[in-house]
């Protein structure tokens, strides 16, 4: 994803003079293309993220769009004040471009782990918080944010995700993709659990249960009508994030029910609000949280019931 | 230069009375932080900077951030004269319905470029607005000021360091080095001298001055523009409270307005009758 997004950003910039690339130097193997062809426009202000956010605005300020691109912690969470004020509060058109999302970074450690991110960032007013789960919704995202007005929140992963969508789908920032459709429950991933959410329809299906399948690939502004919808029809929900079960697109899904005045039944598959202190890859770590397919199958199984 | 001089000294004595008409009006905000910093403030935009009252978002202005955002009345009282918007808005400053928060907010106030008030962040958005310029082969220039007690602020190191590297010499910080924070002596607080070696270190240009001679801020500010390669810092010795001679140096007038009693005394001692 990390290519994708530097890829596109390279094929605007070329024909848009305010897009701008900042980074508090995590640029290497990932950046130097655009550093080459745009040296004018790419900045590592060094290891200070808090000074990159601020730049940043200063930049915007000044007609340009401004991309910070970092490992998530470091472009949400060390510098989350300056976000706040000088990107939310002041609806500068600044693009934060997080790498890692959830459990991306696994042997790196709990430092480089991204499971709050969400919640932090939908809770800035004026704040879009996207997650695409695969190449082509990051493609499409990353290229709708050219135009777009106001802040953004791209939580990405690294690279090698598997292109999960068929060609003509319609994406847009704010709307969930229905990805499969199914009368017997409703699964609703977001980011980097779309593969395993695609998984689970598929293991549901092969036991004769058909299910939908939304990728929520924006948590704000959230696809209210989206969730409504299922919640009308009846269809028990299970969310899946790789992110903690506080303050994701579980607790956005939950607030929808709640707000409906219709009871369903709702499950929310995340990390249970610890830490971890294992050592172990992304798909290790998922599967002490029980984010694998067969602890998903299990749940969905129950809520079928 | 002698009549320019006494011009601005006589628009500084006066914004110092619109100043603590405000803050009496308001009864919540920062008085002395306001008087310290109204001289070099004054000085900016009623004699270096180009901009237009009419226009707070013409191209070829000059930039001004105020870092430290609790001086925003001496900010308010500034713009308020030039024309920005009428003086009689300053006797709504943080009140229900008006356009003046407590800490300047730049989505509703004309001519304020940037919202500060947590401390610490106004010079990363001068540098951005500095490259920006540079890059667009213009001449503007940025402005910023910090306060001293700000200096603690981790990100303005972060932010002094990133303005030496990109050599941004169309930015020019001004530290409002008058003493006090909240809770007493910056000194005995967290000690940031020397302020100006400090900045020398990190790659800039220093000027120390007295932050209430408008000879002296003139000139510095004209010796920044002159300079090439390196930003400058104006370290600015000043009083907190400076013009009412019982706020002077009293930490205890960091976030305290001037009360009904002290409100005529206060003009008194600016040179105002008071005719309440």
């Amino acid at each position: 994803m990390r290519s994708t997004f530097v890829d596109c950003l390279i094929r605007r910039a070329r024909i848009d003079e305010r897009i701008f690339l900042v980074t508090p130097d995590v640029g290497f193997s990932v950046l130097e293309k655009f550093a080459d062809e745009f040296p004018d426009r790419y900045l590592n202000v060094g290891i200070a993220e808090q000074n990159a956010i601020g730049v940043a605005a200063g930049l915007a300020l000044s007609g340009r769009r401004p991309y910070v691109y970092s490992m998530v912690p470091f472009v949400t969470m060390r510098c989350f004040e300056q976000v706040r004020v000088d990107v939310a509060y002041m609806q500068t058109n600044v693009r934060l471009v997080g790498i890692g999302g959830g459990l991306t970074y696994g042997p790196a450690g709990t430092t480089h782990h991204a499971i709050e991110d969400i919640a932090l960032m939908r809770a800035l007013p004026n704040m879009t918080v996207c997650a695409p789960g695969d190449p082509v919704e990051a493609r499409t995202l990353i290229e709708e944010s050219f135009d777009h007005e106001g802040p953004i929140y791209f939580r990405l992963g690294r690279n090698g995700e598997p292109v999960l969508y068929d060609t003509g789908v319609k994406i847009e920032i704010g709307r969930a993709v229905t990805i499969t459709e199914g009368d017997d429950f409703a699964l609703i991933a977001t980011g980097n659990m779309l593969e395993l959410g695609k998984k689970v329809a598929h293991a549901m299906q092969e036991k004769g249960k058909n299910g939908t399948l939304l990728s929520m690939h924006t948590i704000k502004p959230f696809d209210t009508e989206a969730v409504l919808g299922l919640i009308d029809k009846g269809l028990p929900i299970v969310t899946l994030e790789e992110h903690n079960v506080i303050g994701g697109l579980g607790s956005a899904v939950a607030d929808v029910i709640a707000a409906s005045g219709k009871a369903t039944r709702f499950r929310k598959v995340g990390i249970p609000d610890v830490y971890t202190h294992s050592v172990g890859s992304q798909e290790y770590l998922k599967r002490e949280f029980g984010l694998d397919l067969n602890s998903i199958v299990s749940i969905v199984e129950g809520v079928c019931r | 230069m002698k009549e320019t001089i006494a011009k601005l000294e006589e628009k500084a004595r006066s914004l110092r009375v619109s100043i603590i008409k405000s803050l009496h009006k308001s009864q919540s905000g920062h008085t002395g932080g306001s008087l310290s910093s109204i001289d070099i403030i004054t000085v900016l935009y009623f004699h270096k900077m180009r901009h237009n009252p009419a226009e707070p978002l013409w191209a070829g202005r000059d930039r001004f951030v105020l870092s430290k955002g609790h001086a925003a009345p001496a900010q308010y009282v500034a713009l308020a004269d030039a024309g920005y918007f009428p003086k009689e808005d300053l006797m709504t400053l943080r009140r229900l319905g008006s356009h003046l928060q407590g800490h300047p907010d730049s989505k509703v106030t004309p001519g304020v470029e940037v919202c500060t008030g947590s401390l610490g962040q106004g010079l990363s958005m001068a540098n951005g607005m500095a490259i920006a310029l540079k890059l667009d082969g213009k001449a503007n220039r940025v402005y910023t000021m910090l306060g001293d007690g700000e200096l603690q602020e981790g990100q303005v190191w972060e932010a002094a360091m990133a303005a030496a590297h990109y050599k941004l010499d169309n930015l020019c910080a001004v530290v409002d080095a008058n003493g006090l924070q909240i809770d007493g002596e910056v000194e005995r607080v967290m000690a940031v001298t020397p302020i100006a070696e400090k900045f020398r270190a990190f790659g800039w240009h220093t000027i120390e001055i007295d932050g209430h001679d408008i000879g002296a801020i003139i000139n510095a500010f004209d010796q920044s523009e002159l300079l090439k390669g390196k930003p400058t810092v104006i370290v600015a010795r000043t009083v907190k409270g400076k013009g009412v001679s019982f706020f002077e140096n009293k930490a205890s007038y960091h976030g305290v307005t001037p009360s009904d009693e002290e409100l005529p005394k206060a003009l008194e001692c600016l040179g105002e009758q008071c005719n309440l």
